[in-house]
């Protein structure tokens, strides 16, 4: 099971934190602080996989964005880089060549997609189809542009 | 661009996003996000209702500011409004900003429950996902009470929806992780199993996962799951790649699904059936034929797929344990990977065959690859790696490769990374004890271990050599020889001097024969190190010395003068004067028959499983460190091994006075003047019962040894004994305490007990004395802290300084009471007295004024903050209020001060009205914080008071109420 899943910069900016696990803000912090540190710390040419407390972190990197998860010893580690690249390419296929601002203006539909792939830790649905389908969906039900328009920006 | 525009986005949002981005400095950030705060403040406070749009406008905004690392403490109620609203976007945004800011202990929860209690019900399948979602996000206690009876039956339900089908059984997933005790097993459960084979694959990945976990706990009632398990795993790897559609992942067949059929297998033994067994074995041996064919594709995304259901099926093979023949397969197949260029294939290979080697089938071949192992020890770039290098030869090593292996893993060490030094020396330490057919082999590698990594030399690896050398008498003089030529080096570690100084303690006579190592060489050797030491080590070298008196009586004058100087016997440590002092005075006076005697040679200690083991265990969390021979003696844990080595036999322990209760609880680092094995068990027995939690503490002697004596006279025990003893009137001498912390407790014609008390957020010290009030002694006085059942759980009380049995007429005694408070708690503890005064037995017992309100922290806050709050902790049962009538004069500076006592902060001007009195506090326990608001309106016509208190915390509220209220 997923215990977190974090995305941060290369610059150690914390761009998304989706944690699996009741903890508090406080701890919540201290693990962000030490993934970030730890993460950014490790050199090229290294396996994707670092012990971590009972806990094995499993990281990989594209541009300039870190995705790192928490999993429980028994969770496969190949398999959890392949969740990283599979969320990756969801967001790319909503956004069209995802690059961290998307996340970054749209962090509440980068929450969606990923509530939509992931639940309580574990994989809900792999299918890339079905999940596009539901964020599409979804964004049917949001207002019409002439909506948006008549609202003011502040 | 998505086929929707994503312009649907909130503009005042995004606009704010890039206020956010272009701010140069931090500070100008936390600027632009309070002027947005407090527009959202006003906002939500105005008089114009807000449209739904807006609101959830801002409650993104403040979701933004909170995952930027600000703390939020309003939006909340906003936010369960939006979650209750009938639009799709307002609802998705209430919930996101729930799930992601909400956790377990919130108040807001039932607010939340109701939203999605109604969406449940809703039968709109894109509502259920949103409530489904939430609860699973959130999982608390309470979501778990409210909805553990209608998942189940969402989730067996014919006409459910396939999508929510699946949420359905992740969050069941995830309340039976959280609150196992509440999910009830029935008639769904053989349903569930069934889900495994639905059409959908989504369902049966999602169920999967669910089978697997309810399964782990309730193995027998999920067995029928194997079968099914087993026939869809083989529909799965024999599909053509396109077969499955978009289930196929870079041309692997549903790689998810089955690494999750293959855990839900390793659940069970082998299949009984042999038909489900035959299929199994087809199907392992099918992904381990694949892993052979050349690549469908050169992506990465393909080879890890691919290896991951390979890893998966390994994992099972090696879990079964049954058949040689795919174990071998299995193995070589991790031999290839051992030598890939993925470094990730490198890595999990060498974890994979760790696991390989504790089965006797595979055993032979793991070893078969040590030199690949030995050699990514030395190249591998990755740290990672290197450590799983150190495990795997951890685990393949046995009798036959252990002095290659101790020897590479030794070499390791010289460069290893700091943070796997200290594993690598207990694994060095526990294989060169395991695999020693000579034992001067393992001399010899501990004593190269502490010279390599001394740093890294836990207490556990020196005091087992130690061990070892006393209980073997073979290695005795070689040891003596070997410690003797090691210390010889200009710059030793520490933790060679104390090996050092305790063998040639007890064996220096071995080798005193040779005149380049006579008793005055030993001597002086160990001495020239004395000044570089700490303080444990100082104290064990002058117990070696004294041990010399006895083996080398022609070097006594030396060691009397140096026992005698002022460095010993003024220094200012006062374990070290003491025993100076105490060794200087047995040499004196004890003829050489009692010095013998005393100071004989360390009897053996009794076997017991390595402390090693232990530690490494502990480092590496159960299950990690594979053993193939342990695993029997593992029971036997329980056993204390960390024997504390000290060169004093028994009797010198009794001349010795006893030695301070810190050494007792564990706090002290120098060793302990106790030796033999009895009473050094007496001793960590003790220190095991301070450590422990456990709500009844254990007596307090003054020693081990005097415990073992004179049990409990003149000692005091916090007992958990139901109250015996009648109690004072107490809840009156509670209530006069409530406000202050120091004044007499109680009086009567023989004594009084008089109270000081500080406290400082959940802790708190009450020093408490006794006055003796009559002209002759009291006799076998003790005392103990009655702690009630219900009460033991939520404080922790510990009762320090021995007071001396007797009390002489007119003196004063003082005790300590150090309290920690756990949780909120309603009773207050008893103080039980007993002692002789004129041979009559006396027995009282007072209540001591230790209540919940003692562990306030005031908090000031704003008129605005405060009704805020206020509003916020509005639900019913939050709210405690009492009207009664004043017992003393209405005076208003006394009412203050009583308030303030009491530990809130007094807020003035909060209250519209000037006469009512508010006050905001938080109290601290270990567990929870509960933060506290009052009001206090006076009627002085009337003379009656209307006291109202809200807290988050139902019974926090009753309480506070009941003790604030007999206060004026």
């Amino acid at each position: 099971m997923m215990h977190f899943m974090l995305l941060f910069s290369r610059q150690g900016k914390l761009r998304l934190q989706k944690w699996f696990i009741a903890i508090g803000e406080r701890e919540k912090k201290k693990i962000i602080r030490e993934m970030t540190q730890s993460v950014l710390a490790r050199q090229t040419k290294t396996c994707n996989f670092m012990d971590w407390k009972d806990l094995k972190i499993v990281y990989k990197r594209y541009a300039s964005l870190y995705i790192c998860c928490g999993m429980e010893d028994q969770d496969n580690e190949l398999l959890t880089i392949e969740i990283i690249h599979h969320y990756v390419e969801l967001l790319d296929t909503y956004f069209g060549n995802v690059c961290e601002l998307d996340i970054i203006f749209n962090f509440e539909k980068a929450y969606f997609i990923l509530d939509e792939f992931l639940m309580g830790g574990e994989v809900q649905e792999t299918s890339k189809l079905s999940v596009s389908k539901c964020i599409e969906e979804s964004d049917l039900m949001q207002e019409t542009m002439e909506e948006y328009m008549s609202k003011p920006a502040f | 661009m998505p086929a929707v525009s994503k312009g649907d986005g909130m503009r005042g949002l995004a606009v704010f996003i890039s206020d956010i981005r272009n701010c140069k400095s931090k500070e100008a950030e936390i600027k632009r996000i309070n002027k947005e705060l407090a527009n959202i403040r006003s906002k939500f406070k105005g008089d114009k209702a807000l449209d739904g749009y807006s609101k959830k406008k801002y409650v993104c905004k403040l979701l933004f500011i909170f995952l930027l690392g600000h703390d939020i403490d309003f939006g909340h109620m906003e936010a369960v409004n939006l979650l209750s609203s009938n639009r799709y976007t307002e609802k998705q945004i209430g919930y996101l900003f729930i799930s992601v800011l909400v956790n377990s202990n919130s108040e807001l929860i039932r607010l939340i429950n109701n939203g999605i209690k109604n969406d449940l019900a809703s039968r709109n399948p894109t509502f259920m996902n949103l409530a489904l979602h939430c609860i699973a996000n959130v999982g608390s206690r309470e979501m778990a009470e409210a909805f553990t009876a209608d998942i189940p039956k969402i989730l067996v339900a014919g006409d459910t929806m396939d999508s929510v089908k699946q949420s359905a059984a992740l969050c069941l997933l995830r309340l039976n992780r959280t609150s196992p005790d509440l999910v009830p097993m029935g008639e769904w459960t053989s349903r569930v199993v069934h889900l495994l084979n639905d059409q959908h694959l989504g369902v049966v990945t999602a169920a999967t996962s669910l089978i697997t976990t309810l399964a782990q706990k309730n193995p027998e009632e999920f067995k029928t799951s194997v079968s099914l398990a087993v026939s869809r795993l083989s529909r799965i790897v024999t599909s053509a790649s396109t077969d499955l559609q978009d289930y196929t992942y870079y041309f692997v067949p549903a790689p998810w699904l089955s690494v999750k059929l293959l855990r839900l297998l390793q659940c069970y033994p082998p299949p009984e059936d042999g038909a489900v067994r035959g299929r199994l074995t087809e199907c392992l041996e099918t992904i381990l034929n694949k892993a052979q064919e050349p690549p469908k594709s050169k992506k990465v995304q393909h080879s890890n797929a691919k290896n991951a259901v390979l890893f998966e099926a390994i994992s099972l093979i090696i879990h079964h344990d049954s058949e040689p023949n795919l174990l071998v397969r299995a193995c070589n197949q991790l031999g290839q990977f051992l030598q890939h260029r993925e470094t990730n294939l490198r890595y999990l290979a060498l974890e994979s065959m760790c696991t390989l080697a504790s089965s006797e089938f595979s055993h032979e071949a793991v070893k078969t690859h040590i030199e690949t192992v030995i050699n990514a020890l030395k190249t591998e770039r990755d740290v990672s790696v290197r450590q799983r290098a150190v495990d795997l030869l951890y685990a393949m090593c046995d009798r036959s490769n252990a002095q290659q292996i101790v020897a590479e893993m030794l070499n390791y060490l010289e460069t290893a990374d700091y943070s796997i030094r200290e594993e690598i020396v207990l694994k060095v330490a526990i294989l060169a004890e395991k695999y020693a057919v000579d034992y001067t082999w393992y001399v010899d590698t501990i004593l190269n271990l502490i010279r390599i990594a001394g740093d890294y030399v836990s207490e556990e690896v020196w005091y087992r050599v130690i061990q070892i050398v006393i209980n073997r008498d073979d290695v005795q003089g070689y040891s003596a020889k070997t410690v003797f030529e090691a210390l010889q080096a200009p710059a030793c570690h520490e933790n060679l001097v104390k090996v050092g100084g305790y063998i040639l303690g007890e064996f220096g006579n071995l080798i005193a024969g040779d005149p380049r190592s006579s008793p005055l060489i030993q001597f002086n050797l160990l001495h020239s190190k004395f000044h570089l030491c700490s303080v444990p080590t100082r104290a064990l070298l002058l117990s070696t010395y004294i041990k010399f008196v006895n083996l080398f009586p022609e070097i006594k004058a030396t060691i009397q003068d140096v026992l005698r100087s002022d460095s010993q016997l003024r220094n200012a440590d006062v374990e070290l004067q003491q025993r100076a002092v105490e060794y200087l005075r047995l040499s004196s006076i004890a003829s050489t028959d009692i010095l013998a005697t005393v100071l004989e040679e360390m009897p053996p200690f009794p076997e017991r499983e390595s402390s090693i083991l232990t530690k490494l265990k502990k480092k590496k969390g159960p299950g990690k460190v594979p053993d193939v021979e342990e695993t029997k003696k593992e029971r036997n844990s329980d056993m204390n091994g960390s024997t504390e080595p000290a060169s004093v036999n028994s009797s010198a322990v009794t001349m010795s006075t006893p030695s301070t209760s810190t050494d007792l609880l564990g706090l002290g680092s120098a060793p302990v003047l106790n030796s033999v094995a009895p009473s050094s068990a007496g001793g960590s027995l003790l220190v095991d019962v301070f450590s422990d939690n456990s709500p009844a503490v254990a007596s307090l002697a003054p020693s081990a040894e005097e415990n073992f004596t004179s049990p409990r006279i003149g000692s005091t025990d916090v007992v958990s004994d139901d109250p015996a003893a009648a109690v004072h009137d107490a809840d009156e001498l509670v209530d006069k305490f409530v406000c202050k912390n120091n004044g007499v407790l109680f009086e009567n014609q023989l004594m009084q007990i008089g109270l000081k008390s500080e406290f400082r957020q959940n802790l708190g010290r009450m020093y408490i004395f006794y006055g003796n009030k009559t002209s002759n002694q009291f006799q076998s006085f003790s005392t103990a802290v009655i702690c009630q059942d219900a009460l033991k759980t939520h404080i922790l009380l510990h009762l320090f300084c021995i007071v001396d049995p007797a009390v002489d007429g007119g003196a004063q005694v003082q005790q300590i009471l150090n309290i920690e408070c756990v949780s909120d708690f309603m009773e207050a503890p008893i103080l039980n007295i007993q002692f002789r005064y004129g041979g009559a037995l006396q027995n009282m017992s007072v209540k001591l004024p230790i209540t919940l309100n003692k562990f306030f922290q005031p908090t000031e806050m704003t008129s605005q903050d405060f009704f805020q709050r206020w509003k916020q902790l509005g639900a019913p049962q939050q709210e405690v209020q009492k009207i009664f009538k004043a017992k003393h004069p209405m005076d208003t500076e006394v009412t203050k001060a009583k308030i303030i006592g009491f530990g809130v902060a007094l807020l003035d001007m909060v209250d519209p009205n000037p006469s009512n009195f508010t006050g905001a506090g938080v109290i601290h326990t270990k567990n929870i914080q509960v933060g506290c608001l009052l009001r206090l309106e006076p009627n002085t016509q009337a003379q009656m008071y209307r006291l109202t208190l809200r807290t988050s915390r139902e019974t926090v509220s009753q309480r506070l109420c009941e003790l604030l209220s007999e206060q004026f």
